[in-house]
């Protein structure tokens, strides 16, 4: 059993996917939504590092799906079924929008952390894809890791420490 | 990405000029409060993705104190100021004269917060209002905000409003240090000014700079 387990990284407004034994991590969810989306059975999961609720938002000419909530959750699933996923078996786990900064005056854009997790719980409803575990809001940081084979979820943050979803 | 690609090296040099300036008042302000010597690096000017953006202090998992605030007026943006817990520890040991202060103690200390936050405030409002001196431009700081935690988090929110139009940001970048102190990359202070994606043609406008060169 000493089989190499990889890790992939997700950066910031990026997504992947990742069969078992390897894991799939990304680093400093702040405001921003990580989404993990797994088909227990065939030990596959994905990872998406979501910034902003909605890509009508957008004002840019190319189009990153992964920015963006109803984008990059439904890219994610798109890239799970191409690799063999069954879309109604497909679970998922969410941790982040966090409000980084407390200022007086909340203006839309200084809400941001909850607009994400609510246009990410959305979509996922919208395709009918159960919520297992969430840790969202609150005001810290958090690097979250996934294991497709376990389905638990490491979340790390800097006071807590690391914790299973 | 249409206002980046359409920069030319006049407007980095303005960009570059405005990092000089505004640091550089940052700079003394620090000297004075601490009585001692500051060290200004020459600003760089960077055109990065977000991924590099977070690099750039140190990678989105490494643990900051991060003061940030929002620039409104003619010419809005986000401004951070980043200090690695090493550098943040020696600030707050002699601001509030106290040698046994550790990092860990940040968070029940108000003292030690209140203190980091108005070195923030300082050297932010030293920043500022040299910037909307040279420009000519009225900016106003918001209140500022201190954060103590991952980059990647920090940061990430002040590419809120970038991140609607572009997957890169132009961050006006100048490291700061003890001069006495040899200190490696890692733990030197950082300001980051973003200005918002309206803003630059602005500022190149009230220099006299026409936005296509």
């Amino acid at each position: 059993m000493d089989e190499k387990v990889e890790i992939i990284k997700v950066g910031i407004a990026d997504m992947n996917v990742v069969s078992a034994p390897n894991r799939i991590r990304t680093s400093g969810l702040g405001s921003c939504v990580g989404v993990v989306i797994y088909d227990q059975l065939k030990e596959i999961a994905g990872l998406v590092h979501i910034m902003l609720p909605d890509s009508s938002l957008s004002k840019a000419g190319t189009m990153n799906h992964a920015k963006y909530a109803d984008t990059g959750v439904k890219e994610l699933v798109k890239k799970l079924v191409q690799l063999g996923a069954r879309p109604s078996m497909l679970k998922a786990k969410i941790a982040g929008g966090a409000q980084m900064f407390q200022f007086s005056n909340t203006s839309d854009m200084m809400r941001i952390g909850p607009r994400n997790v609510e246009a990410v719980k959305r979509e996922l409803t919208e395709l009918k894809i159960a919520i297992m575990a969430e840790d969202v809001g609150g005001n810290s940081g958090r690097t979250i890791e996934f294991c497709p084979k376990s389905r638990i979820l490491h979340i790390r943050t800097v006071n807590k420490g690391t914790q299973e979803w | 990405m249409e206002f980046i690609s359409n920069l030319s090296s006049i407007h980095l040099d303005i960009l570059k000029e405005i990092g000089n300036i505004g640091a550089g008042h940052a700079a003394t302000a620090l000297s004075k409060l601490l009585n001692k010597k500051i060290d200004m690096q020459v600003p760089h000017v960077k055109i990065v993705t977000f991924d590099e953006m977070m690099e750039l202090s140190g990678g989105a998992d490494h643990v900051v104190a991060a003061v940030f605030l929002r620039i409104e007026g003619e010419a809005p943006g986000s401004m951070f100021f980043v200090l690695p817990p090493e550098q943040a520890t020696v600030f707050i040991r002699q601001m509030i004269g106290d040698e046994e202060f550790t990092f860990d103690q940040l968070a029940e200390s108000e003292l030690a917060t209140s203190a980091l936050q108005e070195l923030g405030n300082i050297l932010s409002g030293s920043y500022l209002s040299s910037l909307s001196d040279f420009t000519g431009l009225a900016l106003y700081p918001s209140v500022p905000a201190l954060s103590v935690d991952m980059v990647g988090a920090i940061i990430s929110f002040g590419l809120i409003e970038l991140s609607q139009v572009s997957d890169y940001a132009i961050v006006i970048d100048t490291a700061l240090n003890e001069d006495d102190v040899e200190i490696s990359e890692s733990v030197r202070g950082h300001f980051f000014l973003l200005p918002d994606p309206d803003s630059f043609h602005i500022i190149f406008e009230s220099l006299g700079v026409r936005d296509n060169g």
